[in-house]
């Protein structure tokens, strides 16, 4: 198994990266600030107009480091990788598979199966933890729904029908995550999804912290050779890593949404750290943007058993061993993709 | 893991000098300068046999000494650090 790298995050603007035998250097004003062995590190990704010298593009590169460009506020701009990982004939079969809808329907029924058994998880969760404060027949009505849902999964036949069962099921689930935020009721509340720009406090955390989770899943299935941009669910549009969204589907709610709730509930963020622009959009400040990232490693370093391979790993992980589980299932070592049903 | 090298290199000719540099560099590459000849490096098995290797062929077996020790993936507990010049953890999380 793959041993879990760390993720440089570089949030100030005025750095600089640099290469330095097998080392990346951070300097700020001339002088260097950090220096971090290369071996160390999995990805780095840096906000705002953060400089890196070619050099250390190339080195990432070769060393598989995934060096992600991002906007200070979160939105991607530009990634460098290197040459393909893995072998053709795996990305050749995800092509096929990928232009073939009855095959495509098939893996994307094993996205959306994790993604509901998850998102159904959290809700029936949450209805246990807390019996007298959220409202109960609210929840199970939701999570009825959402079983519902994925009993009703196996029937769709094509990406259509599953797009369909999967857009009613969100609402569902969507509809019951501001009774699932507990604390700071006033700044932290959520109608709906809305996102470019995120318009409330809650939206721009989602918002951000599935854009860090985008970037682990893209690294993760390139290290197994897979093709990020050609997906199956999501269908192929320039620019768009349409398989890395595939895949987030299961992690989504269990990753992502949760992780969120944990840090309003548990107050790691507060109202003060959000910015309202004139047109509703709503920023982050730099702290709050820092503590998120922080508790996002954090997260990541968390120990978890794997529920189908009952392998001890870490949370940072999982991404990388659907990824494998899909490639495997691709070159036909597996009859149907197992999705990660988290308990 | 975690494997702290240490060296003393003689330094009485030119040529103990060039050595000197040159483990130091090494060195670099791999992990955190905690102090003038100490590092401390997270690697693993198989990174470690390489760095060893590349400093085995810089020093000089008669004159210079090289010591590797291997805390293991446990390392935490085992560290202490007092006074100046605090290190920093490339495990723990990384935000600049």
């Amino acid at each position: 198994m793959k041993i879990l790298g760390n993720t440089l995050y570089v949030t100030s603007q005025d750095a600089y990266l640099a290469l330095d035998g097998e080392n990346v250097v951070i300097q700020r004003e001339e002088s260097e600030t950090r220096r971090i062995p290369l071996h160390n590190l999995d990805g780095i990704v840096t906000f705002g107009y953060t400089g890196a010298s070619p050099a250390l593009m190339g080195a990432c590169a070769e060393r598989g480091v995934v060096l992600t460009f991002l906007t200070m506020h979160g939105r991607f701009l530009a990634r460098v990788s290197g040459t393909e990982q893995g072998n053709v004939l795996l990305r050749k079969t995800q092509y096929r598979f990928s232009d073939d809808e009855a095959q495509s329907a098939g893996i994307a029924r094993g996205f959306i199966t994790g993604k509901l058994f998850n998102s159904r998880w959290i809700v029936e969760r949450a209805a246990r933890d807390y019996p007298l404060r959220l409202d109960k027949e609210k929840l199970s009505g939701v999570s009825a729904s959402l079983a519902d849902a994925i009993r009703s999964l196996p029937c769709a036949e094509t990406l259509e029908d599953i797009r369909g069962i999967e857009g009613k099921a969100a609402t569902q689930y969507f509809s019951v995550l501001d009774d699932m935020i507990l604390q700071q009721k006033n700044d932290f509340f959520f109608r709906s999804r809305n996102r470019r720009p995120p318009m409330d406090n809650v939206n721009a955390m989602i918002f951000f912290v599935y854009t860090l989770l985008a970037h682990d899943t893209a690294s993760a299935l390139e290290t197994v050779g897979l093709d990020p941009y050609v997906g199956f669910l999501h269908r192929d549009r320039p620019g768009r890593l349409s398989l890395a969204l595939d895949l987030m589907e299961e992690f989504r709610s269990v990753l992502a949404d949760r992780f969120v709730l944990t840090l309003i509930n548990t107050k790691q963020v507060n109202g003060g750290g959000f910015i309202q622009k004139e047109n509703g959009a709503v920023l982050m400040d730099d702290d709050t943007r820092k503590t998120i990232l922080t508790a996002w490693q954090k997260k990541k370093q968390e120990q978890i058993t794997h529920p189908m391979l009952g392998e001890k790993m870490e949370w940072g992980l999982v991404p990388y061993s659907q990824a494998l589980l899909l490639a495997r299932y691709l070159r036909g070592d597996m009859d149907v993709y197992p999705p990660f049903l988290w308990k | 893991m975690l494997v702290l090298i240490t060296y003393d290199v003689n330094t009485e000719t030119p040529a103990g000098q060039k050595r000197l540099r040159k483990v130091a560099k090494v060195c670099v590459n791999y992990g955190q300068r905690v102090q003038n000849s100490v590092f401390e490096c997270i690697m693993d098995a198989a990174l470690c046999c390489t760095v060893k290797h590349q400093l085995e062929k810089i020093i000089n077996p008669e004159k210079d000494s090289l010591r590797f020790y291997y805390l293991g993936d446990h390392y935490k507990t085992k560290v202490e650090h007092m006074g100046a010049k605090p290190s920093f953890d490339v495990t723990e999380p990384l935000i600049l």
